[in-house]
Order: structure tokens, then sequence, then C-alpha cells
């Protein structure tokens, strides 16, 4: 099958004075189009840092030092950043935690909707407007035409979302990076969007990458799952199975960390200790001193071992699933 | 059960002084609106010893700022809050408070530990500043505590910023429990934590009620989190309490219109490859500046009628020790 992305080997490192920072080390993965596929990790585990290196928005002292980054097709490392502001918008997007942050607060909505369209096509002001209110309507932000012309501090935090999913939408990429969008909102917003997000990517043909650490928003949306420890992709399947049966013991460690697996007032099953600094990773695998099941084997690094659908980065993979070596 | 706290009528506002445009529109004798916020607005609750109280609402319910007045560090505009019977703040123009019996613990622990301070002096502080212990003491009584929360006593030594998120917010709730505390306030304690953190810290919230019989106000957004560690919940609308009862009875069968829209917009973690079906609730939460008439909920509620657009409902007590403020309450099934 021909892959929205195709993320092969993945290498992004950030050269720091405390030494060598591996934020993301080896991480492939594809995409197909339309699919909504959920990037799961704690803070620290590189999830952001891939979001933003599929974009090319690796700031120094950051850099991609190896792999590749096919979307449809085209090879986006080492693009130049000429061509990549070409893609950024138009074939890919991204909507970040903050809203109040990456929303330009002297600049009406409008105005930054105008902008986002004219950076890719020639368009009227009227025009824009049309497409504009339209795509505002679409995310759920009644009288759209009077709020154009609001500033973005005249919004509540979640219509200030719901805007910047709008210029997201804009010029109809085939694949959108949400990096912690509901985050900071209420649950009662949260619920809003996340339905309004699903049916908007499947109405648009829009494939999601939804970057955050709460699995439970993550089990509602994505149909496969991609979860990250320290830097690197450790299990990845359909969701609902991952969730279910989960292979790695960081998944499970995550799993039974949360109150509602537990019976009311019972202790938690909890991972001991924290994650690891990437700039001074454990040899080997990165989970095992946090690890129930490590033994000598986890001294040196487990490959990635996949049946059809799943994989698992781990020596000691958990459930009765036929892993190959 | 005795109440350890009882809080009495509460009322929080805050007024911001009057603009330019508003001075001159009272000289010319026209209208002026006040801009008052009832971040609180008469709130009477009771947390009995031993209890865990959860306090739950979205942002801007003014849950955060009756903690605050129940920790006795915020005055209230008026109403009492009572520590057995006796107010936590002295009265008078500035008052202050009046017991150490009630210590907070905030949400982020990056902005509430003094960064240039030792964790030792950090969890000293309190106890010899008050007498509790003498400084000959207070290196061990200081590391009886780091252990309680499960630090090592060579932590002392050190400073906050060579710890993480979760180890810093041990060290905030050492220094809480260094004040020999009733009751203990926490403000969102977990919500700037790993998932995998937060658990860590749970647990030891769960250690501490068992082994120290703590009573607590736990106020948190998080619906999974409090229905694990509360006995008791209180759930909060713009400044208003809504529902309160036994945790258990209030997350299977709520009777309020917004507990029930809370709980159904809780995402779950869904383990079956089932499309999810979202039930959020309409609209967004209404300035408190100018909240709606009549039940604050009406805008938003699926079971509105006319009274409620007018008649503000009042918090009832029902036999079985729920309360509940809606004209219309939602029927057990």
């Amino acid at each position: 099958m021909n892959a929205l992305l195709a993320v092969e080997n993945l290498a992004t490192h950030f050269a720091t004075r405390n030494g060598l920072v591996k934020a993301v080390d080896g991480v492939s993965f594809h995409l197909d189009a339309g699919e909504i596929v959920g990037l799961v990790g704690e803070s620290g585990s590189g999830k952001t840092v891939t979001g933003f290196s599929l974009l090319g928005l690796v700031d120094a002292p950051g850099r991609i030092v190896g792999g590749s980054i096919k979307l449809e097709g085209r090879e986006l490392v080492g693009l130049p950043q000429a061509e990549l502001r070409k893609l950024r918008g138009r074939r890919v997007a991204m909507v970040f935690q903050d809203p109040s942050a990456t929303l330009n607060p002297v600049l009406t909505i409008e105005t930054q909707m105008r902008l986002a369209l004219e950076a890719h096509e020639r368009v009227g002001a009227a025009a824009a407007r049309d497409r504009s209110a339209d795509l505002l309507t679409r995310v759920g932000i009644p009288d759209a035409r009077r709020r154009l012309e609001t500033y973005p501090h005249q919004l509540s935090g979640g219509m200030r979302q719901r805007v910047a999913i709008a210029i997201a939408l804009l010029n109809r990429p085939s694949l959108i990076v949400c990096d912690e969008p509901t985050t900071a909102l209420d649950v009662s917003i949260q619920a809003q969007i996340l339905a309004q997000m699903k049916a908007l990517a499947a109405d648009f043909g829009t494939a999601l990458i939804w970057i955050s650490h709460d699995l439970a928003t993550v089990s509602a949306l994505a149909s496969r799952i991609l979860v990250m420890y320290a830097g690197r992709i450790v299990e990845e399947g359909p969701t609902g199975e991952v969730l279910r049966k989960p292979a790695h013991p960081y998944t499970q460690g995550l799993l039974d960390s949360l109150p509602s697996i537990a019976a009311p007032g019972e202790d938690l099953r909890q991972i001991p200790g924290s994650t690891p600094s990437l700039a001074n990773l454990p040899e080997g695998c990165a989970f095992a001193p946090r690890c129930a099941f490590a033994d000598a084997a986890c001294k040196s690094a487990p490959a990635t071992r996949r049946t059809a659908t799943r994989a698992v980065r781990c020596h000691h993979p958990l459930g009765e699933v036929a892993w190959p070596l | 059960m005795a109440a350890l706290i009882a809080c009495q009528n509460l009322v929080k506002r805050f007024s911001s002084p009057p603009q330019l445009g508003d001075r001159l529109a009272r000289l010319l004798g026209r209208p002026v609106r006040p801009r008052t916020v009832y971040a609180v607005d008469d709130v009477s609750l009771e947390i009995a010893e031993g209890e865990v109280l959860g306090l739950v609402g979205e942002s801007g319910c003014g849950k955060s700022t009756l903690g605050r007045m129940i920790a006795g560090i915020q005055p209230p505009s008026a109403g009492l809050a009572l520590l057995d019977g006796v107010p936590v703040m002295g009265g008078g123009r500035s008052p202050v408070k009046t017991t150490t019996r009630v210590q907070m613990i905030f949400q982020d622990p990056f902005a509430s530990l003094d960064p240039r301070m030792r964790i030792g002096d950090i969890v000293a502080e309190g106890p010899i500043a008050n007498g509790l212990v003498s400084r000959a003491e207070a290196a061990a009584d200081t590391a009886k505590w780091l252990a309680a929360v499960g630090l090592d006593p060579t932590a002392a030594q050190r400073y906050p910023h060579q710890f993480s998120g979760g180890q810093r917010q041990r060290v905030a709730i050492a220094r809480a429990l260094a004040m020999r505390p009733d009751i203990l306030v926490c403000d969102e304690p977990v919500a700037s934590l790993d998932v995998s953190i937060q658990a860590q810290i749970i647990n030891l919230f769960l250690k501490l009620k068992r082994d120290l019989g703590l009573t607590m106000l736990f106020i948190s957004h998080d619906l999974g989190l409090v229905r694990h560690i509360s006995d008791r919940v209180a759930i909060m609308y713009l400044g208003k309490l809504v529902e309160t009862g036994a945790t258990q009875a209030v997350f299977e069968n709520p009777r309020h219109p917004y507990t029930r829209a809370l709980l159904d917009s809780m995402p779950k973690l869904r383990l079956d490859d089932a499309d999810v079906d979202f039930k959020p609730i309409d609209g967004e939460l209404p300035s408190p500046l100018a909240p709606p008439p009549g039940c604050h909920f009406h805008l938003r509620c699926p079971g509105m009628r006319p009274a409620c657009r007018t008649a503000v409902p009042e918090l009832i007590r029902s036999v079985d020790g729920r309360e509940l403020a809606c004209h219309y309450p939602l029927v057990g099934g």
C-alpha cells in the first residue's frame, strides 16, 4: 500500500552543554491517508520533537541527524527551507498545545486566516473571508462572520483552539500534527473539540497524528497507537488491541497508573523511578531500570519485533502474541 | 462525625477599580455597571474529620478560591471558614491566618518552592518559626518528614532545581506535613505531573490518609482522580455548589444535569474497537463577570424549563445526605 507518510529511522539530536540529547532516536512508523494515529508518551519522551521534525520545525541546537521522512512519496529530510515552507500549511499542518501562544495577538482572526491562504495561492479578500467563515462554522464557532473581526484575546481558550484548528484545515492538508491540542482545555470543551476533530478529519480525508499523554483521549480518537519512551517507539498497534493486551511493560505500567483501572481508594500500581535524562540514557533498554521484568538480556538494546499489525521493542514482551525474533 | 471544617455562606468578590469611562459616566450621572466577579458565591460546606472531600469544577468556577479561603490564605468577602468552630483567619482590615492546623499544597511545585533555599530549610522553616521544633531538633524532624514522603534524608542538603517535578511535589507535601496539620488543602496537586508520577503521588496521599488520618480537601478537574481518592465530592459551577454527596453515589447516579454532563464529557479509556460517540455539553462556561440570571447552568442545560431562567435554585439537602441545587433534578436509574 502507498503510505501517506513513511518515517524511517528518524533521529533528531540536540547538542547541548550537558551533552548530546537524543530526543528522537531511531523512530520508524507509517501513516495511511485519512488515518488517525495517537502518539503517546510522558514529557521528555520525544513525542513533540517527532512532530516538529515532520514539519521541519526543529531549531538549533536541534538537528535531524539521520533517517528519512517521506510525505506522499517526497523526501522531507534535507529539503531546503523554501521548499518546506511551500509544504507547510498546504500538505502538512500543525496544531499546538497553547493557542494563545500560536495566534498573533495583534492581528484579527480574518487577517491571520487570509495570510494562511495567501501563503499558498492567490485569493481575493472576499473569497478568503468566505472560506474562512465557512471553516470557522465547521469547527463549531457560532456567528463566524462577526468572529472574523475579533482579536484572539476576545475569544475564550476553547474558541482560540478552534480557530487554530480552522487555520490548520484552511489549505486542506493531507496530514495535521496535533500536539496536545486539548490538554489546556476544560473537559467539557475537550469533549466538544474531540468530537469535531474526528468528524472533520473524516470529512476532509485528513490524516491526524494526535500527540498526547492521555491514553483515554487517544483511545477515543485514534485507530492506531504509538507509545514512545526515551526517544524511541516502544510499542505500536491497533488502539484497542494495545490497550487490552499491552506487550511492552511500559505500556502496561502506564495503564496500571490510571485511577480508572483500580478500585476506588486502593493503591495504584505505579511505575517506580522517573523518566531518564535523554542526555544520559542507560545502556541497552532505556526502560530496564524501572522494569519489573528486566534481566541480563536487557543490558543490550532490544530490536523492534513486528507482527502483521503490531510492533514491540522489548526482550520480554508480555502476553501470548508470537513475536518473531 | 463531627465537622472539622465548616464554611458558612462564604463569598469572595473581586472588583476591579472603576475605569476612566466608568468614572466619567458616574460624574455625568449615568448608570455604571459594576465590574465585580463573584468567584465564590454563598457557599456552605462541611468537611468531617478524617474525610477526603473532592472539589470538582471547570476552570474559573471558583474551586481554587474556595480552597484558599479554607486554607486561610485569602480572606472571604463575607461569611466564615471555621476550623473546629474558630475562624481560620482573624478579622480587621488586613486579616491574617490564625491557625497552623490547615496547610496547603499547590499545583506547580516549580513555583511553590523557593529556588534559593535548601530542601531542609524549606521543610524546617515553618516548624521552627512556629515553635513546633527547636533548631537543634529541626534536622531530625526534617529527615523524618522527608522519609514519610519517600525522599532520602540527604535531599535536605540539596536545592529544588536538583529534583524532578514529582520529587518536588513530595518536598511540598513534606513541608505541609511538618506543620502537623489536621487538614490539607490540595489544589490540583498532580495536574502538572506525568501519568506514571501522578500514580506515585496519589499513592502517597492514600498512604498519608491511612497512616496519619489526615482530613483533605482535594481540588481537581480530573474526575477519575477525584473518584479514586475522595470519600465525598462537591461539584462547583460558576461560584456555586451544584451537587454534593458520597463519591460513589454521585458518580453512579448524578442528579444535577451539570454533573451528568461532566461525567459524560470525561474521556474514558476505550478497550474495544467500537466507534466512540461523544456526548459533549453544548456551549461554553459563561463569563463570571456576567453570570446568566436564574440557574447559572440553564444556558447549557438540556432539561431547561422556564423557571430556570428566573429563579436561582437553592442547594437543598435530602435525607440521604445528598445536596442538590436544581429545580428539575435528574431521576435516578
